[in-house]
């Protein structure tokens, strides 16, 4: 065999051999999260119950981000509204506006970008939290207090995102669709009625049903890779900003990767 | 009352203690010492089963702390307080809360005895008054000492401290461990004191372990410490930066290193 072809194929082999370890890797680092966030989950049943800590998180998290996803669902109606009107023109169709808007909000944006704000916003600061936490040993301080972190610090924001996400859904949702109906209705000059009778007709409780089914998963989502990523972090300053950085992309391309999954189930 | 039984514990390649056999001596103040990566906060955290030896027992009361459940570890673990290296107080609650948290996951007690019990324990630390301050209000000795009352709050019967001197001014070093002395023997509890500061460790202990690398390489009263004719002994109590312990942790030669990179930069 010639020198080249030696070469060839041991920079394949290398490659290989990193695949194989970054695919490991992966698998080895959801079996983690998957570990971490069942034995959190399971203490829901363990005393002392954390209910006074879910109504906290749940307050800190929802409240916290309500303006965001406010803001965001007041210009996605707005932008839908326009840029529906604008295709729906060329066809005549003007009047199936209010479905088109409708439907895209409920079914699909106001959970996918729902999600990416709540991760953005209150996940990013549940990894630094909990991060800064395992830096300053409050994590061990828990422990050696005899309270378990994952009952007292995991387990309430993962129910609190989970809880919290539909509802801000649902608040996107109805603040999305007013904004739409202000651009198509009085801006572009749709008919009033025939906006909200066709989006009446067309929307489905199944359509309600699928929207809030993907926020509750979404939130659960947000909730275990954002504690997950924060209870492991790296003890370091360095440590900390990378687990925060890792939580947001992770739980932003995670929440994509769910979408397509269930919006597969419910068509 | 704790006992080690070839305790060792790995990080990687790296041997942090190498079968350590230490006795803790009950009502008594255990002083553990040796310079930075000795391996004594290694130690210290697998005596408060906050980390998981490589192999090896730690014997608490009849129980091997290092392997039994999470329900006997905290039943245990409601017997020992301990007080971090950089205070660990929970940063969201104040002096008041941070001492009274255990009080309060524990104990079904009223709330004015709970505010006795503080008020007693911020009295033993020379801290009563300050109870609404926030941990970030707080200097670094007076962190420790509400550490230090934390600690005490659930009586224990033994008392961890991670350097509970480092990072203090002189005066607030003092207090710390005229505290720790006055404490332990008031109250007749165990102490195991982790520290590199040989003045403060030799004034209130008992009995002191020596560790360099892993391993003990002395131990004994204090008298027996100063008196010890070891050179590495005498190196770290004289604190000269010449003798058996190496000023400089590489393992290869300066000159090799800078010979070996000019022979590289000419081939």
């Amino acid at each position: 065999m010639s020198d080249q072809v030696v070469t060839a194929h041991n920079g394949f082999e290398r490659l290989l051999g990193r695949l194989g370890r970054k695919a490991l890797g992966a698998v080895s680092w959801l079996g983690d999260m998957a570990s971490v966030t069942g034995s959190s989950l399971a203490l829901i049943f363990a005393p002392p119950w954390q209910g006074r800590h879910f109504v906290l998180q749940l307050y800190a998290l929802g409240v916290g981000s309500f303006v965001i996803i406010a803001i965001t669902g007041a210009f996605t109606g707005m932008v839908l509204s326009l840029q529906g009107y604008y295709t729906l023109a060329k066809f005549g169709s003007e009047s199936l506006l209010g479905s088109a808007v409708a439907l895209s909000i409920i079914r699909e944006l106001g959970p996918v970008l729902g999600a990416l704000m709540l991760v953005g916003r209150a996940g990013s600061s549940i990894t630094a939290e909990i991060g800064i936490m395992r830096v300053t040993e409050q994590l061990d301080a828990l422990q050696m207090m005899a309270v378990n972190p994952q009952a007292r610090i995991i387990l309430p924001r993962i129910v609190a995102t989970t809880i919290a996400l539909p509802l801000l859904v649902s608040m996107f949702d109805i603040i999305g669709l007013a904004a739409g109906y202000v651009v198509g209705v009085e801006l572009l000059g749709v008919n009033a009625g025939a906006f909200t009778g066709e989006m009446i007709a067309k929307v489905l409780p199944e359509d309600l049903y699928a929207g809030w089914t993907k926020a509750l998963a979404f939130g659960a989502l947000v909730g275990s890779v954002c504690t997950y990523i924060g209870y492991r972090a790296v003890p370091t300053t360095e440590g900390v900003a990378r687990a925060t950085t890792q939580a947001v992309v992770i739980g932003s391309v995670g929440i994509l990767m769910l979408d397509y999954v269930l919006t597969s189930f419910f068509l | 009352m704790i006992r080690t039984e070839k305790l060792t514990r790995r990080f990687g390649d790296a041997l942090a203690l190498d079968s350590t056999d230490v006795h803790i001596r009950e009502h008594a103040t255990t002083v553990i010492m040796g310079g930075s990566g000795s391996g004594k906060t290694t130690l210290l955290r697998l005596l408060a089963a906050l980390d998981t030896p490589t192999s090896g027992s730690v014997w608490f009361d009849g129980d091997d702390i290092a392997h039994v459940n999470r329900k006997r570890l905290y039943e245990l673990r409601s017997r020992m307080g301990m007080v971090f290296q950089y205070s660990a107080l929970l940063n969201s609650l104040n002096v008041y809360d941070n001492v009274a948290f255990p009080l309060h996951e524990h104990t079904e007690l009223d709330e004015s005895v709970i505010r006795t019990i503080v008020s007693m324990k911020l009295e033993q630390v020379g801290l009563r008054g300050f109870e609404h301050l926030m941990p970030s209000e707080l200097s670094g000795g007076m962190a420790k000492r509400v550490a230090f009352a934390r600690a005490l709050a659930m009586d224990p019967e033994i008392v961890f401290f991670d350097e509970p001197t480092s990072g203090l001014d002189p005066i607030s070093a003092g207090v710390v461990t005229k505290l720790i002395r006055d404490l332990t023997q008031k109250t007749r509890m165990t102490s195991v004191v982790v520290t590199h500061d040989v003045h403060a460790g030799l004034s209130i202990a008992d009995h002191v372990v020596l560790l360099w690398q892993g391993r003990i390489i002395a131990e004994g009263a204090p008298d027996d410490i100063r008196q010890s004719t070891d050179e590495r002994v005498c190196q770290f109590i004289e604190g000269r930066p010449d003798g058996p312990i190496p000023f400089s942790s590489s393992k290869t030669r300066y000159i090799d290193d800078l010979l070996g990179g000019a022979v590289e930069r000419s081939g």
